[in-house]
């Protein structure tokens, strides 16, 4: 879907150039999400915003959907690409349906289209579009600010989203919320999704794939279970710390490491789990209860299979084998 | 009392050099909005540009408006316009001009970066990024400068009396060679009354145009 091919962006200073993005190369599927991670300064930005021409590269291609960006021009590209910044940016002298109606707006939908579209995506995001429609952005909070920002970049239906740290100004206890309403929208949309954070457990909770950033430079381009599992340098090891197994069982599921043993026992007691628990929860009861197996049961509560400290063992030594659960 | 039945005597001449005063006043600042308002988008462009242009305007705001005047006459003189009505305009456009451009200029490049950002990242273009986000945004402050300029202008084209403009100013003009006071009084009060209601005016126009999501919460 989006193919970036030796890319590279070089400032000119009197010292001969500052190379912020040095050759990267990598390819995100259609309806994934790739993180780009890494410290600041370390190209992510950078290499988002010559996604939407915001920044010209120095060298190299980028391609969406197999045609060269270099072909379309900037302001009809990113009327087509979604675009979230971590200031939110919306315009204060529009309504909150005005701010979510401005790519439709420039695209010359009717006004009768595009009201509904706002209704639908405020809606869509928890936001009663009663209430907050007609609303200005100085009368939100920064968590609902945030959504709207979200609605704005999907209000044309773009394919592609590029988002630049778009939770970061967001309180941690609100980011968990409004991540998990992206995740969930996500699964329906399945819109590209490049997004920038330095926040590893961003990463690994929202991505399909992560692309792991120093100095300009790709180091990893992975699913988040094989950059946990596997980290290819030390760089990427550090940068992922070092409880980065305890970060790879948010992504592994009951149902990758259980065994459809059916007769499992499930003793008094011991609490059980569901096949779309992840292993976070699965660890938490093993280290509570001291067992070393758990059964796994489904919503009606019958016994499905069950969990043993050997199966989990076993899936954390063999990392980046196979797909990861998403 | 002198002053007031002299007043109530000449409402009528009072009427017509209010209409020339204020004629001359919007035709002056109706040309330096037309053309200050885009000399200030335009020098948000350039650092050196706007440099430039503000010093060379405020230069303009140290000439002393007799002085102005003065300089004026024998330029116009050769199309036969020395004084009257063309050299009082065009220093009043002069005088207007700064307090616009420079507010233009700061309104616009304290736009919130991010604002621009997101507007260019949406794909608009520049012109629907200036008409849609940044000059409704920066809009107050633009019509703040207006409001110095007016009541600067109000001030200048009374001193215009003096090179035959007409205006409010000839009462003051004629009150001091002809040691009137009631004259002087009346001239100085209408000028007085013109500018306070002039700012006000506009201050309320200001008010109407900040956009409904800025500045304090209505509802």
């Amino acid at each position: 879907m989006i193919r970036l091919e030796g890319l590279s962006k070089i400032y000119p200073t009197a010292s001969g150039g500052m190379t912020s993005v040095d050759n990267v190369s990598f390819e995100v599927g259609a309806g994934e999400t790739c993180v780009l991670l890494g410290p600041s300064g370390c190209g992510k930005t950078t290499t988002l915003r010559m996604i939407n021409r915001l920044v010209t590269p120095t060298r190299g291609k980028i391609f969406i959907d197999g045609r060269d960006t270099d072909a379309s021009d900037p302001v009809e590209l990113r009327r087509t690409i979604g675009y979230v910044i971590q200031q939110i940016g919306l315009f204060p002298n529009m309504t909150v349906a005005e701010n979510i109606a401005v790519v439709p707006r420039l695209l010359k939908w009717d006004a009768r289209r595009m009201r509904k579209r706002a209704e639908e995506l405020l809606a869509m995001l928890a936001l009663d579009p009663k209430t907050f429609a007609d609303r200005y952005p100085n009368e939100l909070s920064g968590g609902q600010a945030q959504r709207v920002g979200v609605a704005r970049a999907l209000a044309a239906d773009p394919p592609v989203l590029l988002m630049d740290e778009p939770f970061g100004a967001v309180d941690p206890v609100n980011r968990e919320v409004i991540q998990d309403e992206f995740l969930r929208m996500q699964k329906s949309l399945r819109k590209t999704v490049l997004f920038v954070s330095h926040d590893i457990d961003e990463a690994v909770k929202m991505a399909d794939r992560i692309a792991i950033f120093r100095a300009g430079k790709l180091e990893q381009y992975a699913a988040p279970d094989e950059l946990l599992g596997r980290p290819a340098n030390d760089f990427v090891a550090g940068f992922v710390g070092s409880d980065r197994t305890l970060k790879r069982l948010r992504r592994i599921h009951v149902s990758d490491v259980m065994s459809d043993d059916r007769a499992a026992k499930h003793m008094d007691g011991t609490p059980t789990v569901q096949p779309h628990d992840d292993l976070r929860r699965v660890a938490t009861l093993f280290l509570e209860y001291g067992v070393d197996a758990l059964a796994c049961v489904d919503a009606d509560g019958r016994v499905v299979g069950s969990v043993s400290r050997a199966a989990v063992a076993s899936r954390l030594g063999t990392a980046g084998g196979g797909e990861t659960a998403a | 009392m002198e002053t007031l039945t002299f007043i109530l005597n000449n409402l009528g001449a009072i009427g017509e050099r209010t209409v020339e005063h204020v004629s001359i006043v919007s035709v002056a600042v109706g040309i330096a909005i037309l053309t200050g308002v885009p000399l200030g988008i335009a020098i948000t462009q350039s650092q050196r540009g706007a440099d430039t242009v503000l010093y060379l305007g405020s230069i303009v705001m140290t000439i002393p408006s007799v002085a102005l005047f003065g300089l004026l006459i024998p330029v116009l003189s050769k199309i036969g316009q020395g004084i009257g009505y063309l050299p009082a305009v065009i220093a009043a456009t002069l005088y207007a001009q700064l307090p616009i451009v420079r507010n233009t200029y700061t309104a616009i490049r304290n736009v919130d970066p991010a604002l621009r950002s997101a507007a260019i990242g949406m794909g608009m273009s520049v012109p629907q990024r200036l008409w849609r986000v940044e000059i409704p945004i920066a809009l107050p402050v633009i019509i703040a400068g207006v409001r110095v300029s007016v009541v600067i202008n109000i001030g200048v084209t009374a001193i215009a009396a003096y090179i035959g403009a007409g205006g409010l100013g000839t009462f003051i003009s004629r009150g001091i060679s002809q040691t009137d006071i009631r004259q002087l009084l009346t001239g100085a009060l209408a000028l007085a009354i013109l500018a306070i209601t002039a700012d006000f005016s506009l201050l309320w126009l200001q008010r109407r145009l900040t956009p409904k999501g800025m500045g304090p919460r209505s509802s």
